[in-house]
């Protein structure tokens, strides 16, 4: 089980607590006039690479907040998480932004 | 009977009371502190068990946890039997059951010990082979002899009677292993003021200091040192020690979980206690001092009763006062297991031959033998052994040489190494690294904050394993180390010693050479599976079954990865190790479970209305975690007659329905409306205060997510409804897209599921049954109509009553506070007696809503439907520029002809009803596999329309209004007119009064 640190409650709290949302970053594209490809990559198309990924996590049985988290899927490790609306941080080990 | 191999002055336990066991019905006498597997061999009984594949008798292998072979069922009632129970672990109590498994019908004759005589049938990969054809015989002649055979003890066939329970922990240090490593760990780390947890999976702590008698540790015999710092432990408050614990699982983030036997060693436990206990520990660090465990000698004949590890014969004698044998023989390729040939020589134990395969062991160690006048063959090699159901002689040829020798023993001590216990430490995702020299996988780097010490790092000899385990303890506490390393002296050492198969393990068609014990491979089958295309270790272990016995290979693994390597000439890590998985050791499903079984598995949620729909008779069924009443039948009518009659009372006065499990957010703010324009594909923005709409919610992809209706009780709130299963994942969706994607909103989301209790009032009297009971709301047609929503009083409490309707009558549904849910709905129901009308239940809500063709979400929708699929186009805002599923609804196959759209069905006989679920097809004659064009989602007995109805998804179903179909079914096809999905007051007129 995963200690997953909330950015809103400030503090490190188990996995039990927190629900996976998908990959952070997608940008939802709005209105009617979007192109078939730019649909395509928002509705299917995601990274899911070896390495960090850059993800959602939802505090579901905490503060009930939505927030990012940077995770290295070969270790685990939770490299960084921070607030929904924050950019991500561009210094991560081996991370693209 | 009496103890024949116990030696008076031997051991530790000597002087404890004596209990009397059982062991496949025969009464033994033992010593509490024993295991079974060292009071049966006190007994002089090594027969313990048949071999998987082979039945070949099966004895004593080891003094622990890794023990392949010797695997009984203990049983204390019908309800308390546990198969595949370890004998060296189980400890005797006074009374105790133990029987033996795989043999039919007696362990010393055993019918299915044919199958050794068959062996050469029965190599490696023969299942894969022998049961391909004929294909008729897989039903009833492979599968069934197949299941009968497999597995080695019996389930037990009644509801386990014990209670299991959890706790978490955090720890700044957890060491894991309570031997001489362990316990250095534990005092350096404890010492220096660290929190410390201490997990043995032993009885007491020690380790394998149970098997040591020279070793001096601080001055002290090593075991008087380890009880020493065990109660020094004990007594530090800021140390757990936890015995009778296995840790099993090593997670993220330093998260181990362990499994504590608490009653399994009790003659009669407390019926409070729990059986077992699961830790899900959180540490800092993590030390592991997990040991190694003694690897047997492959060679022909090496799995006869009688032949075991020699470190567990020393164990046996030093700390249980066993001798496993009155001649023992030995055959090592290593060092300590000549100690324990001294050791046994000791005790006035006649030992008749040591055996080993090097060329020149340690010079100091022959002449200590010589002096014993213990006879030494070097350079030799066992190359067999004989004995039915116990060993009597081993035959003994020097390497290259052609003479054999028959030597009598009646145990044969084997050793060929060790193998540092690595598999946590694998488990934490830490690497691996093959020392070429030593032939062994030790621990390399790990991703986790954990520190290994002693025998599972590599450690050689007692003296460097305390020092491990002591600068380990230190290091992990974070603090500088105070006290100086426990001094070893007179130390126990042991050596590298030599993998893969020894002499003649791979030669003579009956010769079997066994690698895993548990599962009946021997070098042969794994050579074997290499000469058939095997190359690596993963597809050996699954070609041969090598490693997949319960005990996971503990002995076995190295041996066949040498073997395989040997064969493809490879180096071993180009072999590869297979994955080291959790459990270590097999945990029960109890423990797993713990209380969440039974009424604790999960919640159950009851309206306010429940006990009273429970006092009426109701029968009730689960949606969800809710509980909810399906019918209630009167004077003993069946579902039928009674949800007929429901139906038919709510079109001809009225009914009463319990509606609370609904799910209802409260959606607050001044950006409410702008916010539910987002969500639902309907507009709101200009929906009238008092009014309120049937709203679709779409995902993305532009398929239907949920339904419900939506009133408005203020510019700036809304009273949202949800499906009874939707609410949790709608909320979820809602908070999603408030937070991230329009966080600029104001908008705030509450869960108002369960402070409501929703009482629907349905049928052309039901304003006459509310009217008496409603305060300070105008209910006729003209002020409110069909959906609208007020605020007022029902039998005096506050209310918000709906007018709206699922079954297509004139309704209200009414919401009120939920503990006054049952007091109004007992008034309610009161007045709805007076004009004839009835409570009604969910069969009955689903036959009237299917005669409307009102759709449920999950049942004639399947999260690939959309709202133009089943008739809901017209809830789409036509000026809306965006909402979730908009763009999602423009892709070209959602646009595209060919669509399953929603239909009725009527079948040509009326009183056939369709089955749910079932296929349609246009042709019934044609060959299966049939085209099929679409499928039943809802269908019902209609007592209003005195027909059967049914709803379907049908490809291209609006244009095929009047077809004639089929419905596939076992005894036929049934004949079906395609229609309209309305099949009661198609105009609609009964909905406004």
């Amino acid at each position: 089980m995963l200690l997953i640190h909330c950015p809103y409650c400030g503090e490190a709290r188990p996995e039990l607590e927190f629900r996976h949302a998908g990959e952070a970053h997608v940008a939802r594209p709005v209105g009617a006039d979007v192109g078939d490809e730019d649909f395509e990559a928002f509705l299917f198309l995601r990274a899911n690479p070896k390495g960090i990924v850059f993800e959602r996590w939802r505090h579901i049985h905490g503060c009930g907040r939505f927030f990012n988290a940077a995770r290295d899927t070969v270790s685990d490790r939770f490299l960084v998480t921070y607030k929904a609306g924050d950019k991500a941080p561009a210094d991560i080990e081996g991370g693209r932004v | 009977m009496a103890e024949a191999f116990r030696i008076r002055g031997a051991g530790r336990i000597e002087g404890a009371r004596g209990v009397r066991f059982s062991f496949d019905g025969q009464s033994y006498r033992g010593i509490e502190g024993d295991t079974l597997a060292s009071a049966l061999l006190a007994n002089g009984v090594h027969l313990v068990g048949r071999s998987f594949k082979y039945h070949r008798p099966r004895g004593i292998v080891s003094a622990g946890a890794e023990e392949p072979n010797a695997l009984v069922g203990i049983r204390r009632d019908r309800s308390r039997q546990t198969p595949n129970v370890r004998a060296t672990v189980q400890e005797v109590y006074d009374g105790l059951v133990a029987i033996s498994q795989n043999r039919w019908p007696s362990l010393a004759f055993d019918v299915g010990a044919v199958n050794d005589l068959a062996s050469p049938f029965f190599s490696a990969g023969f299942y894969y082979k022998t049961f391909m054809w004929p294909k008729a015989a897989w039903e009833r002649f492979y599968e069934p002899f197949i299941r009968r055979a497999a597995g080695l003890g019996v389930a037990p066939d009644r509801a386990d009677a014990d209670c299991y329970s959890n706790r978490f922990a955090h720890c700044d240090v957890l060491v894991v292993g309570g031997g001489a490593a362990g316990l250095a760990a534990a005092l350096a780390a404890s010492d220096a003021g660290a929190s410390v947890i201490l997990a043995d999976e032993q009885a007491e702590t020690g380790g394998a200091l149970r098997g040591e008698k020279t070793a001096l540790v601080d001055g002290k015999s090593a075991w008087e040192w380890a009880k020493e710092a065990t109660e020094t432990l004990a007594q530090r408050a800021n140390v757990r020690i936890l015995t009778r614990t296995t840790a099993f699982g090593y997670y993220a983030q330093n998260m181990v979980a362990l499994s504590e036997r608490r009653t399994d060693h009790l003659a009669e436990p407390p019926t409070d206690m729990p059986r077992e206990r699961l830790w899900q520990v959180r540490a800092a660090r993590v030390v592991l001092a997990t040991g190694a465990i003694e690897r047997p000698m492959v060679f022909p004949g090496n799995d006869r009763p009688g032949v075991m590890l020699a470190s567990a014969a020393r164990c046996y004698l030093n700390h249980y006062g066993v001798a496993v044998g009155r001649r023992v023989g030995v055959y090592t390729a290593e060092d300590s297991a000549w100690q324990a040939a001294f050791d046994l020589k000791g005790a006035g134990i006649d030992v008749s031959a040591i055996v080993d395969s090097r060329p020149s062991p340690p010079e100091d160690f022959v002449e200590r033998a010589t002096a014993l006048g213990i006879e030494c063959l070097t350079g030799h090699a066992v190359t067999g052994t004989s004995g039915r159901l116990r060993i009597s002689s081993l035959k003994a040829r020097r390497i290259g040489g052609t003479a054999i020798r028959d030597i009598a023993c009646d145990a044969l001590l084997t050793s060929s190494g060790w193998t540092p216990s690595v598999h946590l430490f694998s488990q934490s995702r830490g690497k691996l690294v093959f020392d070429a020299d030593s032939q062994r996988f030790l621990p390399g780097e790990g991703p986790q904050d954990c520190i290994s010490a002693g025998a599972c790092a590599g450690a050689l000899s007692l003296a460097e394993a305390v020092e491990q385990g002591f600068r380990a303890g230190a290091a992990a506490s974070g603090k500088r180390r105070r006290k100086p390393v426990p001094m070893v002296t007179e130390g126990a050492s042991w050596s590298e010693g030599t993998l893969g198969p020894a002499e003649d393990a791979g030669t003579g068609a009956f010769a079997k050479a066994f690698v895993d014990f548990q599962n009946d491979v021997t070098a042969k089958d794994i050579a074997q599976a290499v000469r058939e295309g095997m190359r690596s270790i993963e597809h050996v272990k699954r070609f041969t079954t090598t490693g997949m016995a319960t005990d996971q290979g503990k002995t076995s693994n190295m041996h066949g990865l040498a073997i395989a390597a040997g064969i493809l000439r490879k180096p071993i890590p180009e072999v590869g190790l297979t994955t080291f998985r959790a459990p270590y050791t097999p945990v029960t499903f109890g423990a797993l479970a713990g209380h969440a079984r039974g009424a604790l598995f999960e919640p159950v949620r009851r309206t306010p209305i429940h006990d009273w729909a429970k006092m009426q008779g109701a029968v009730f069924e689960d949606v969800g975690q809710w509980k909810r009443a399906r019918y209630f039948p009167q004077d003993g009518e069946d579902m039928h007659g009674a949800v007929a009659r429901e139906c038919r009372t709510v079109r001809e006065s009225a009914g009463v329905f319990d509606a609370s499990t609904l799910g209802k957010i409260e959606v607050t703010g001044p950006d409410a409306a702008a916010f539910l324009e987002m969500i639902y594909t309907n507009p709101w923005s200009k929906l009238a205060v008092g009014r309120c709409r049937y709203g679709v919610m779409l995902r993305e992809d532009g398929f239907i997510f949920d339904d419900g209706v939506v009133g408005r009780l203020a510019e700036d709130r809304f009273h949202v409804t949800t499906t009874t299963g939707g609410a949790p994942r709608v909320l979820h969706h809602m908070e999603d897209y408030l937070q991230t994607e329009f966080p600029q909103m104001r908008v705030y989301l509450t869960s108002t599921t369960e402070q409501w209790a929703v009482i629907a009032v349905q049928g052309p009297k039901s304003r006459d049954i509310i009217a008496p009971l409603v305060e300070g709301v105008d209910l006729s047609d003209a002020t409110m109509p069909h959906m609208s929503v007020r605020e007022g009083k029902v039998c005096g409490v506050p209310a918000r009553i709906f007018r709206m309707s699922f079954t297509g009558e004139r309704g209200f549904e009414i919401n009120v506070p939920a503990d006054f849910g049952r007091a109004v709905w007992e008034e309610i129901f009161a007045e709805a007696q007076k004009t004839g009308a009835c409570a009604y239940g969910t069969e009955a809500m689903h036959v009237l809503r299917a005669e409307k063709g009102y759709i449920i979400v999950g049942q004639d929708t399947d999260g690939t439907v959309t709202p133009h699929d089943v008739g809901l186009a017209w809830a789409i805002g036509k000026n809306k520029t965006d909402f979730v599923g908009m763009r999602g609804l423009m892709r070209s196959d959602l646009a595209a002809g060919g669509r399953k759209q929603l239909v009725g069905l009527k079948t040509i006989d009326p009183r056939t009803v369709l089955e749910e679920g079932a296929q349609i097809v246009a042709d019934p004659n044609e060959p299966v596999p049939m085209t099929m064009i679409g499928h039943v989602t809802s269908a019902y007995w209609s007592e209003n329309c005195g027909r059967s109805i049914a709803l379907a998804l049908l490809k291209d179903g609006a244009s095929r209004i009047g077809e004639r179909l089929f419905v596939p079914m076992p005894d036929g096809a049934v004949n079906v007119e395609v229609c309209r999905p309305v099949f009661f007051d198609e105009e609609g007129g009964r909905l406004h009064g």
